[in-house]
């Protein structure tokens, strides 16, 4: 095991960059620790194939370096970088028994048979694959196969770490509940430093312990799901996290009040903005909708009875907003919206205003 | 409207789809929701005409269809792979069905420039689609669709393969643009969550049947089987294996009284079926099943936590509101309310749905 360091890392895949945005990957200086569960979350083309690229040696960084427990691993190829990676869809032999695909990487790094023995016995527990360790793979279904595909990954204990890319999307709903869950339970019994890649933020919020939000090619929050939920420090993260994710108002910040439109909004304290850009940024769990005049009008455009709760489409001052109502809460008739101010965040050209600052 | 009347569809020793009827009303919106080989694209096939029922009958609109290839009907398929002509323009992919079809230069301009404005494809219509991100590819696929003025359009997990947000938006677009055409619009997933958020009507498929056919939020609220309610739930439904003995339910030493709109049944075995969202940490007002639990996992999302336990050997996923911060191995007490309860009988089949509203 071994923690990360991305020492000022950047990378761009023209030959001469010249601007900040010719780069693929703009600077990152971070430090992943030993042991830890990290997950890079972002959409496609953010950057976070890119920099997994650069961890597992595949790509060489235009600038900085890479260091595993502070050596610099830049230009190790990827074999000598002693990581194991589980991809999107299964890598296994078909003609192998499941026994015989997990035993694979051992064999080849010429662990001793019996040492071999243990660790194979030992991840088809783990993987609840007792039944099937003696038949082929080729007959096993696709979320099996995954499952082999991760244990091939995890039976190594010498690795600095294992790298996910995107291991549960082709996986149906109930199956993934399952690996994922699995997956959290392997890091806790074996400590492994993982690296967790996705777009899908309840895989990513769910597995990791720090979230790293990537958003063209920039790093723009890294840290626990509370924070990314409570605190998100750009708008991106606001709206990237949360289904339906952070309503963004337009406004104007005097002291310690905010306006949209002609409605004038409360804050919890005084913020010191400049004519910039500003918004503020409210969770549609944090909007309560009430009936009559006690609160700010709005006009209802849909609402989706999702079930555990509804989803409230409405538009305030010309801007849509959603609410969210919890099960068995009706929609009132004469709508209108109240904001939880202490919940409520500003944003400065995009970025999140701490109070008074 | 297209009808569905016992289509079964057999492949070699295998039963693909398994006595399916339903009727699809004009300019409705239908989920097929399923696992991976529940039948949701044979499904489609058949009703496309691609391949041919085993048995059965098919109409549109009253007329038999069964036999007549895709050609012939006018119907519009969208895959979960992203498939357009890479040599066109993304202009000429979406034109493409009406170039086909004969239409006039004007009209095909016209649709064209309106399905590419819906889609949000106005700035890449010169591009071929090598050049577009998967989702704009996919949007060309699906304006390709929408020109075509089928009567019936079929997507196939279109979603699929995009991005978690582009998904979300795309989701609550295109059944607002697709009802605009008037079609019967089909449309499978995997995804419980999905289904609710499309609305209109589900069909839930185990095993090539559909277990149940009805208006979204009332198959959720009332599966009638356990099948379908594990199909229709996401995180996983609890389930509980009670017996019944006069006026109590029991699992090992822990007990409930039995509701009173079910105390005629019939003692002896039973599941409850108790959604994650539902279980609870403290004691309801009511009566209530105690069950004492190990903590195996827990998984915070910033606004709701997965508490993953195990109570006699059963497991169970707890989701409470906000954050929960217990140590694996501790033991918790969870309550399932009797007000919350999903009863199955031996046979699987529901006999007692908690009340909910079905508004929206």
């Amino acid at each position: 095991m071994a923690s990360i360091t991305l020492d000022k890392l950047a990378h761009s895949y023209l030959s001469n960059p010249k601007t900040d945005a010719d780069f693929a990957l703009k600077e990152i200086d971070y430090e992943w620790q030993d042991g830890g569960a990290y997950a890079l979350l972002g959409p496609s083309g953010c950057g976070k194939t890119t920099l997994l690229n650069i961890i597992s040696g595949l790509l060489v960084p235009s600038k900085g370096q890479i260091k595993f427990n502070g050596q610099d691993v830049t230009h190790l190829q990827p074999e000598e970088r002693n990581i194991a990676q589980v991809f999107q869809f299964p890598v296994i032999y078909d003609t192998m028994t499941v026994r015989q695909n997990l035993a694979f990487p051992l064999i080849n790094r010429r662990v001793p048979k019996d040492e071999i023995s243990k660790r194979v016995n030992e991840m088809i527990k783990v993987l609840d694959l007792s039944d099937k360790a003696d038949r082929k793979a080729r007959g096993l279904t696709a979320d099996e196969k995954q499952k082999i595909s991760l244990g091939r990954g995890l039976v190594r204990y010498d690795v600095n770490a294992i790298l996910f890319d995107e291991p549960l999307t082709v996986i149906d709903p109930h199956m993934k509940w399952q690996l994922r869950t699995k997956l959290k339970e392997i890091h806790r019994q074996l400590g492994h430093t993982m690296i967790y890649v996705t777009h899908d933020q309840t895989e990513a919020l769910t597995f990791a312990d720090k979230v790293v939000v990537m958003y063209e090619g920039e790093v723009v929050q890294i840290g626990t799901p509370e924070e990314l939920f409570d605190k998100p420090a750009h708008t991106f993260v606001g709206y990237f996290i949360g289904s339906p994710g952070m309503n963004v108002l337009p406004c104007r910040i005097a002291g310690s009040t905010a306006s949209v439109g002609n409605t004038t909004i409360e804050l919890a304290h005084a913020y010191n903005v400049s004519g910039a850009k500003t918004e503020l940024g409210i969770r549609p769990e944090f909007v309560y909708l009430s009936a009559g005049k006690n609160g700010i009008p709005v006009r209802i455009d849909g609402v989706e009875n999702i079930g555990r709760f509804k989803i409230v489409r409405a538009n305030l001052e010309g801007h849509a907003i959603n609410a969210v109502l919890r099960e068995g809460e009706a929609v009132p008739a004469d709508p209108a919206v109240k904001f939880e101010t202490k919940r409520i965040n500003v944003y400065e050209n995009s970025h999140l205003v701490r109070a008074g600052g | 409207m297209l009808e569905l009347k016992n289509i079964s569809k057999k492949v070699g020793n295998s039963l693909h789809i398994n006595d399916v009827s339903i009727t699809l009303e004009k300019g409705s919106v239908n989920v097929l929701l399923g696992p991976t080989l529940s039948g949701k694209t044979s499904l489609m096939r058949l009703m496309a005409g691609l391949d041919r029922p085993t048995s059965g009958t098919m109409t549109m609109n009253g007329t038999n269809v069964v036999g007549l290839p895709v050609q012939k009907r006018n119907v519009a398929m969208v895959y979960q792979q992203f498939i357009n002509y890479p040599a066109m323009s993304v202009y000429e992919n979406i034109a493409s069905p009406m170039r086909v079809a004969g239409v006039d230069k004007a009209t095909i301009d016209r649709r064209v420039l309106e399905a590419a404005e819906l889609m949000k494809l106005t700035p890449y219509l010169e591009r071929t689609p090598l050049n577009l991100s998967g989702g704009q590819q996919q949007r060309t696929a699906l304006a390709r669709a929408l020109v075509k003025d089928a009567e019936l359009v079929l997507l196939d997990e279109p979603l699929a393969n995009l991005d978690y947000k582009l998904r979300e938006d795309l989701r609550i677009e295109l059944p607002r643009i697709f009802a605009k055409t008037g079609a019967i619009f089909v449309y499978a997933t995997t995804e419980p969550q999905e289904a609710l958020l499309l609305g209109g009507k589900t069909a839930t498929l185990s095993e090539g049947r559909v277990t149940q056919f009805d208006k979204t939020i009332d198959a959720y609220n009332r599966p009638i089987d356990l099948i379908t309610a594990q199909t229709f739930s996401d995180p996983p439904m609890n389930m509980v294996a009670v017996r019944k003995e006069g006026g109590k339910f029991s699992f090992k030493a822990n007990r409930i009284e039995v509701p009173g709109n079910v105390a005629g049944l019939a003692d002896g075995e039973y599941k409850l079926g108790i959604r994650p969202h539902h279980m609870l940490l403290e004691k309801p007002d009511g009566a209530a099943m105690k069950l004492d639990c190990q903590v195996s996992t827990t998984e915070i999302t910033g606004s709701e936590s997965f508490i993953h336990l195990q109570s006699e050997g059963t497991h169970m996923v707890a989701l409470m509101h906000g954050v929960h911060r217990v140590a694996v191995g501790d033991t918790l007490s969870v309550y399932l309310d009797q007000n919350r309860l999903f009863i199955f009988d031996q046979h699987e089949k529901l006999v007692s749905a908690p009340v909910f509203d079905s508004q929206g």
